[in-house]
């Protein structure tokens, strides 16, 4: 093979591999007019039916406190799929990876808080107590 | 040769042979791994917020014999501020769907109508800050009032920034275009942008919704 044949096979092959690299740098998901709009509905939809659960009062306290954190959970998943485009396959995995570690690290986190606060309430003296006792 | 050609370049010698061990770094195009390293930055975030609510879970009880949420709260108000975001977070998307087929006018005008929305929410934000402070709930008052202000003013922030850096990437694409990096740029911004309609989805549901059921 000569020089310049292999140069020509050298160059091909680097543009070859520009050509993917350029591919990979551009293969983001930007969704479609499509998935906006039912990501959009939706968020609506999960949006409103609170909204008006806890305006209306129909139901009780709990039940309504229930429902609403259901919404928001639904909702947060909306978003991260038709606007954010999560999928387990953006960046390799490693943005779902990421993701799900956040995730542990927020339930662990919050979940502990009120946890640990909550008895640490429950297991304080009563004012009216600590008064009679001075 | 053959063999070669079916090799990674940055791993093949001059003669062909195989390089296990590169003296150079591999050639990556420029800003291959920013939307990588962007998403690290919003889960860091994230963090934040997830700190932010804990506390706001923790003293958001304590009223200090001051004003609760009912005393405070106008969930009309509030439902309107939400739609707000929600719109601007739809015209954003819109604006992401014109910069891939390249139609720098539409873009614009859809990342001017997002940033006139951010503008209305952090508007009737403020408002709603100024009212309260007008009836004495400063962030002073109770530990409720101190994790409201910090939860939701950190949010407004970040709003606030996302406003500027919009602005500013309007100024850029005018001058320079659509080239690479700015289209690398408003993706990034993309992900801030619908990042904070996913916080915003907390802040209404577990301070204001809730507050009004306590």
């Amino acid at each position: 093979m000569s020089a310049e044949a292999h140069n020509e096979h050298a160059a091909k092959t680097l543009s070859d591999h520009h050509h993917d690299d350029h591919h990979h740098g551009d293969d983001h998901d930007h969704g479609s007019f499509k998935t906006y709009m039912i990501g959009f509905l939706l968020s609506v939809v999960l949006t409103a039916i609170p909204f008006w659960l806890v305006m209306s009062e129909a139901l009780a306290p709990q039940t309504t406190g229930l429902i609403i954190t259901a919404f928001a959970v639904v909702q947060i998943v909306v978003h991260m799929v038709f606007f954010l485009h999560m999928n387990h396959k953006s960046e390799g995995g490693w943005n779902m990876l990421a993701l799900i570690f956040t995730i542990v690290i927020v339930v662990i986190a919050v979940a502990g808080s009120v946890w640990v606060m909550y008895h640490l309430n429950t297991n304080m003296m009563p004012t009216h107590e600590m008064q009679s006792m001075g | 040769m053959s063999h070669a050609a079916s090799l990674n370049p940055d791993y093949v010698d001059e003669a062909g042979r195989p390089i296990y061990h590169p003296v150079e770094e591999p050639h990556h195009p420029e800003g291959h791994s920013t939307m990588l390293g962007f998403w690290m930055y919003l889960m860091s975030d994230c963090l934040i917020f997830a700190m932010l609510f804990a506390v706001y879970a923790v003293i958001g009880g304590n009223y200090a014999a001051g004003p609760a949420p009912k005393d405070l709260f106008d969930l009309p108000l509030v439902a309107l501020n939400t739609s707000m975001l929600l719109m601007s977070s739809i015209t954003y998307g819109f604006a992401m769907l014109a910069m891939v087929k390249n139609r720098t006018a539409q873009m614009q005008t859809w990342l001017a109508i997002t940033g006139l929305f951010g503008l209305c929410f952090l508007g009737i934000e403020l408002y709603e800050f100024a009212h309260m402070i007008h009836l004495g709930a400063t962030p002073q008052r109770s530990g409720f009032l101190s994790a409201f202000f910090v939860l939701v003013g950190t949010h407004g922030l970040h709003v606030t920034f996302g406003i500027i850096w919009l602005v500013t990437l309007m100024i850029q694409v005018w001058q320079k275009g659509l080239i690479p990096a700015n289209k690398r740029r408003l993706m990034c911004l993309s992900l801030f942008w619908h990042f904070l309609d996913v916080i915003w989805i907390g802040v209404f549901t577990f301070v204001y919704l809730f507050g009004m059921l306590r």
